[in-house]
């Protein structure tokens, strides 16, 4: 939730005289709350006090309300500046002193204005049209000779996460990640929201879709038919992967192994390290995963539930991918624009058992995303949760036990 | 020996209406403002010991008579008033004028700011009040606390009718205050009770204060108010100080009474 903030200068003596305390009670008692910045008090009865105060509310009109109100008790709305612009010296190049965005929602001053920063992602520049009034982040390799880059702190504010009205798992500050802790609680409460975002998503309200970034790891711990069961019951509306996830989801299909594994049989087939090869091969030569799965050649599993419920995928290519199969995108840029471009409309993330597609995944998540990470080695969920988001839950897990844990709570019978 | 600036009312009217008491339906008697005044000026004077200092007084600035509006005054130090109602505003330069006519340093304000001399700034030697809210701004009161050193408490005035500081506090010599409290909000009560013991506090009754029985002015022992207030009397008798009731509902229909009608000099 976008909250509209002001900072106010509150100074004299105004510790005694209860003006401190009058003017927050009065922010809070209109509605709004409050940080105290900072605070010098006097160290003598004859030295004055002043509070730095950020006054923040649920509307500009609300807040301008309590400016209004908090005002004539001599609380002074700090006089800001307008941020500061540079041109890009060349493509793909910032200016000196560029100013690096977090994943926080943000807002920059232009001509005594705050402006809000759209597609807030961390560490972008921002690129300010001053003629228009708007200001959008652009990654470093997209910037073009000449586009005004916002430089220096000043003119720049970062709005602090509210807490979340609903109660639930991602209510509380859940920075720690622990292995030592029951997961039902949490993925019950996954659970609830699939179910709310489910209901959004098919009225068609915006910010209702779940993303899923996740690794070959699902597949080979047996976690496939969950998720398969989870993107056939709509839940899930996008995804990110690489190469591997959907090589292995159709070598099950085709060969009944992953990596070789037979998934019946529970043990190394003969030969089976070839499986995954002459799966990628199968597919490129129908020429796309949507093809074979149309065309019948590919019945089950993961990327044949994607293509039946209209799932976004995006496949990112690495250097160690065989093929790679049809439509995965080898450039890393093109491939990070491509997540980038599927972000709008996301209302929470599920990153699991991928490293990569989880950091990556991650980077480009504002932190009012609500996202869950879930992997085996606690480096990856505390790395994720360290971002400082309010909303960031980490559960340490294997992805197959999370998968069916989370379906079953959702009705999946297996 | 306590010096006190007062201005003759010979061109004391109402003319505007900037506060609760003043309609201009309901005019002055000029000649009983003037004995009233007078009658003020002898207290002051006779019984009470003040020396006073009388201003020139202007045609066209009807309430020039209220000198405790003029600005405040510490040792050589003067800082004239800026009035909140335009029709005020015009006193400004002629207070000043005496400020420099008499060789004080005159600091002033930026333009633009509202502060309303001692009729909204008033205390004990250490500690200030300052009233806000309906004539000074209490951004002032930072800025003064600097030039004069001393601690400022704010006190937001609530009740228009008590539009001055003035008109419901005044701080007695001996340290003890007489004031109403209902003029102040609950944070300007609970301040003036942190600050100063239930003992020494002096409540008005609305009644007397409604005739503004803390308006006065206080000179050692002595207590200069206006009649009509006995409670208020009998409290500063009990407290060993010197009552001296004048009649002065002339200047009450302006919405002034003893200490509006005086500056402290010294």
């Amino acid at each position: 939730m976008m909250h509209d903030q002001e900072t106010v200068i509150l100074q004299g003596h105004i510790i005694d005289s209860l003006i401190l305390a009058k003017v927050l009670d009065r922010i809070l008692m209109m509605g709004g709350t409050f940080d105290i910045q900072d605070m010098q008090i006097g160290k003598t009865r004859e030295e004055p006090s002043c509070a730095r105060i950020v006054v923040r509310a649920s509307s500009a009109q609300l807040l301008s309300e309590i400016l209004h109100a908090i005002q004539p008790h001599g609380a002074s709305v700090e006089s800001e500046r307008d941020c500061r612009l540079a041109p890009a010296p060349a493509d793909g190049i910032f200016p000196e002193e560029f100013y690096a965005t977090t994943h926080l929602p943000t807002q920059v001053r232009i001509r005594d204005q705050w402006v809000e920063v759209e597609g807030i992602e961390m560490d972008l520049g921002i690129l300010v049209d001053p003629v228009g009034l708007i200001a959008r982040t652009v990654p470093m390799g997209e910037v073009k000779r000449g586009e005004q880059i916002v430089i220096g702190r000043e003119g720049v504010r970062v709005i602090p996460l509210q807490r979340p009205r609903d109660r639930d798992v991602f209510s509380f500050m859940e920075s720690q990640v622990s292995s030592e802790r029951p997961h039902g609680r949490v993925i019950s409460d996954i659970a609830k929201r699939l179910v709310q975002l489910r209901v959004g998503f098919r009225e068609g309200k915006v910010g209702s879709k779940v993303l899923l970034a996740g690794g070959p790891a699902i597949v080979h711990a047996g976690g496939r038919e969950a998720l398969a069961w989870l993107i056939d019951e709509a839940f899930i509306h996008v995804l990110f992967c690489g190469n591997a996830l959907p090589a292995h989801d159709m070598e099950v299909d085709l060969y009944g192994t992953s990596l070789g594994y037979g998934h019946a049989a529970g043990r190394a087939v003969p030969h089976g390290h070839e499986h995954h090869l002459r799966t990628i091969n199968r597919i490129r030569a129908i020429g796309s995963i949507e093809a074979a799965v149309k065309s019948g050649v590919v019945k089950t599993g993961i990327m044949a539930a994607c293509v039946r419920r209209g799932v976004h995928v995006v496949m990112a290519g690495t250097i160690r991918d065989d093929g790679p199969l049809p439509g995965v995108i080898t450039d890393s840029l093109e491939a990070q624009a491509a997540m980038r471009a599927a972000i709008p409309g996301i209302g929470m993330a599920l990153l699991v058992a991928s490293t990569l597609h989880a950091v990556a995944t991650g980077n480009l998540l504002p932190a009012t995303i609500p996202s869950v990470c879930v992997d085996v080695n606690p480096a990856v969920p505390t790395k994720l949760a360290d971002r400082g988001s309010f909303q960031a839950v980490g559960l340490v897990m294997d992805a197959a036990s999370f998968l069916s844990e989370l379906a079953r709570e959702l009705g999946w019978r297996s | 020996m306590s010096r006190l600036l007062v201005c003759p009312p010979d061109y004391f009217s109402i003319e505007y209406e900037i506060n609760p008491w003043m309609r201009r339906s309901n005019a002055v008697d000029s000649d009983r403002a003037v004995r009233q005044w007078h009658h003020l000026m002898q207290v002051l004077e006779q019984d009470v010991g003040a020396v006073l200092e009388r201003m020139k007084p202007v045609p066209g600035l009807p309430d020039l008579v209220f000198t405790a509006n003029a600005g405040i005054v510490v040792g050589r130090k003067a800082v004239p008033s800026r009035f909140r109602y335009a029709e005020r505003r015009k006193e400004e330069v002629y207070f000043e004028e005496w400020f420099r006519g008499q060789g004080y340093e005159v600091v002033t304000l930026d333009p633009g700011s509202f502060f309303e001399g001692a009729g909204d700034l008033l205390g004990f030697s250490d500690t200030w009040f300052g009233g806000y809210r309906q004539r000074s701004d209490i951004r002032v009161f930072p800025t003064l606390s600097d030039w004069f050193h001393r601690e400022i408490i704010p006190l937001e005035l609530v009740d228009s009718r008590f539009y001055h500081l003035d008109t419901c506090l005044c701080p007695l010599s001996g340290g003890e205050l007489l004031y109403f409290p209902p003029a102040f909000d609950h944070y300007g009560q609970a301040a003036l009770a942190e600050r100063i013991a239930p003992s020494r506090r002096l409540v008005a009754p609305e009644s007397e204060a409604l005739r503004f029985a803390c308006n006065a002015v206080c000179v050692g022992k002595h207590v200069v108010l206006p009649e009509g207030c006995p409670e208020t009397e009998s409290l500063l008798t009990a407290r060993g100080y010197l009552p001296h009731p004048v009649p002065l509902d002339e200047f009450m229909k302006s919405g002034g009474s003893a200490k509006c009608l005086t500056l402290a000099l010294d």
